[in-house]
């Protein structure tokens, strides 16, 4: 159980959502630079069956990479990661990913929560983390750890999100460090 | 709260006082369910909490059960059964006797959905079930073959889903809110403790199913626990791993080839 020095790992951005965020999901990964330095992977609650769907759709979209995350899949930068449904996703020291199938949390598997912390454990200052659309209070809990440990916290405005509880509630309980519309959040992500 | 250096510590006492080897689980599901066990137990301080794990077997019971994730379902991933069914199945069929292993079988549903394809394929007699798990707790579950009615709809759809015909409601018996899975399907299991970071192997096999239970150890560990099941499959045997596992990272895979999109691996000759 050696460390890896935090200084070896590329940042990582997550994008967690719920209903409603698969077109702000769409429109900021179509909208992302193929420079980007960091590592984006979307956490999102759906159902079992749609296991490689998402994946095609969005390689559709944008030119980087994208995959469908096995276990012990190792982080490279340019590259946009999906957690696969019914398992939680989490965050390892040397950079790779496991999957975990305990409960669900916030109802949800993967949770968002879940992945939010892990990630933070590890990355510290260099994860961003957003939430999107969802009628479901997961993340807001995972924004209070990732804002102790140093990472960056953003909220969809909600009133541009057709769901607009969970990222409320995590504005609320939370304070995240900005709130932002989909055009400014792609903006945001493609300064990096 | 606890920090890296308290699960060091645990790890440590877990070792020498009992002889259980955690250290090469995956660090990031050990901090989870650690810290998750931790607060559930509403300890004072972690002193308390290593007391406790120190000196008290049955708090030990309760460390196995919490670390190591026994969440479990009847014919979990259909897709996977269906492959089962269609592809595997009729090639042991061949086979004078049929040996099946399941490596971290949890409380058995898995197991029983094998046996149910085998009856189904009238291959039952000729076969044994050879189901392992590190917890003698969830064993003593699959031992009985007692489930929860509230599940049954839901491995009525997977069982459905895998290509199952029958009617699924024939292999149990219910009362009250629980469920008793038939003799005629459990007669060919046995179930046994068995550590896969520590224990050796125990027979030549025909399939290996292992599923969901590997991404719960870190890289070190799949390599030597998918070395130990090479090292129980004769040639032509298959491999089964859970549905986001894979061999691709690991030292044995140039051995074996892959069906399809399933996780499913034959070894080669
Ligand atoms: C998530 S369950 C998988 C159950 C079933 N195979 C499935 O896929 O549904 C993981 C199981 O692995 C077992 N396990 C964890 N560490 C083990 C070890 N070192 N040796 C044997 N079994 C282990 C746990 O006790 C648990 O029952």
């Amino acid at each position: 159980m050696e460390k890896a020095g935090v200084s070896t790992l590329y940042s990582l951005v997550i994008m967690g959502g719920s209903a409603g965020s698969l077109e702000v999901i769409l429109k900021t990964v179509s909208a992302l630079k193929t420079t980007i330095g960091f590592s984006l992977v979307i956490v999102l609650h759906r159902k079992k069956t749609s296991d490689t769907l998402l994946s095609g759709l969005l390689s559709t979209k944008t030119n980087l990479p994208v995959r469908e995350i096995e276990d012990k899949e190792i982080l490279e930068p340019g590259t946009i990661y999906i957690a696969p449904p019914d398992y939680h996703l989490l965050f390892e020291d040397d950079g790779t990913m496991s999957l975990d199938y305990s409960e669900k949390v916030n109802y949800s598997r993967p949770g968002i929560d879940v992945s939010f912390e892990s990630a933070s454990e590890v990355y510290k200052e260099k994860l961003i983390t957003v939430l999107l659309s969802g009628s479901n209070s997961d993340g807001a809990d995972g924004f209070k750890i990732v804002k102790r440990g140093g990472g960056t916290t953003i909220a969809q405005e909600p009133a541009t999100a057709s769901f607009p509880f969970m990222p409320q509630q995590a504005i609320d309980y939370s304070s995240p460090d900005f709130i932002l519309t989909p055009d400014e959040l792609v903006e945001y992500l493609n300064r990096f | 709260m606890i920090s890296d250096e308290h699960i060091e510590i645990l790890l440590e006492d877990l070792l020498t006082i009992y002889g259980y080897d955690f250290h090469y689980y995956s660090k990031a599901s050990l901090r989870r369910r650690i810290t998750r066990l931790y607060t559930l137990d509403k300890f004072m301080g972690f002193t308390e909490f290593r007391h406790r794990l120190r000196s008290d077997k049955n708090y030990l019971q309760r460390f196995i059960e919490e670390i190591t994730v026994n969440v479990t379902e009847m014919f979990r991933d259909p897709g996977f059964y269906k492959t089962l069914r269609e592809q595997v199945i009729p090639i042991l069929a061949t086979k004078p006797f049929i040996r099946i292993w399941h490596a971290g079988c949890s409380s058995g549903e898995e197991v029983y959905s094998m046996a149910i394809l085998l009856k189904e394929a009238n291959l039952l007699q000729k076969s044994l079930l050879y189901a392992t798990d590190i917890n003698p707790g969830v064993l003593e579950t699959a031992r009985k073959g007692i489930f929860p009615l509230s599940n049954m709809k839901q491995y009525s759809e997977n069982y459905i889903a895998s290509g199952g015909t029958k009617d699924f409601s024939s292999y149990y018996t219910c009362m009250y809110d629980r469920c008793l899975f038939k003799e005629d399907i459990s007669t060919k299991m046995i179930f046994s403790t068995h550590n896969l970071t520590s224990d050796a192997s125990f027979n030549e096999f025909d399939l290996i199913l292992c599923r969901n239970v590997l991404i719960y150890f870190d890289k070190e560990l799949q390599d030597r626990v998918l070395t130990l099941f090479d090292s129980s499959l004769g040639v032509l045997s298959y491999l089964a791993l859970g549905s986001k596992e894979t061999l691709k990272f690991s030292s044995v895979q140039n051995k074996y080839k892959q069906l399809d999109k399933d996780k499913i691996w034959r070894k080669l000759v």
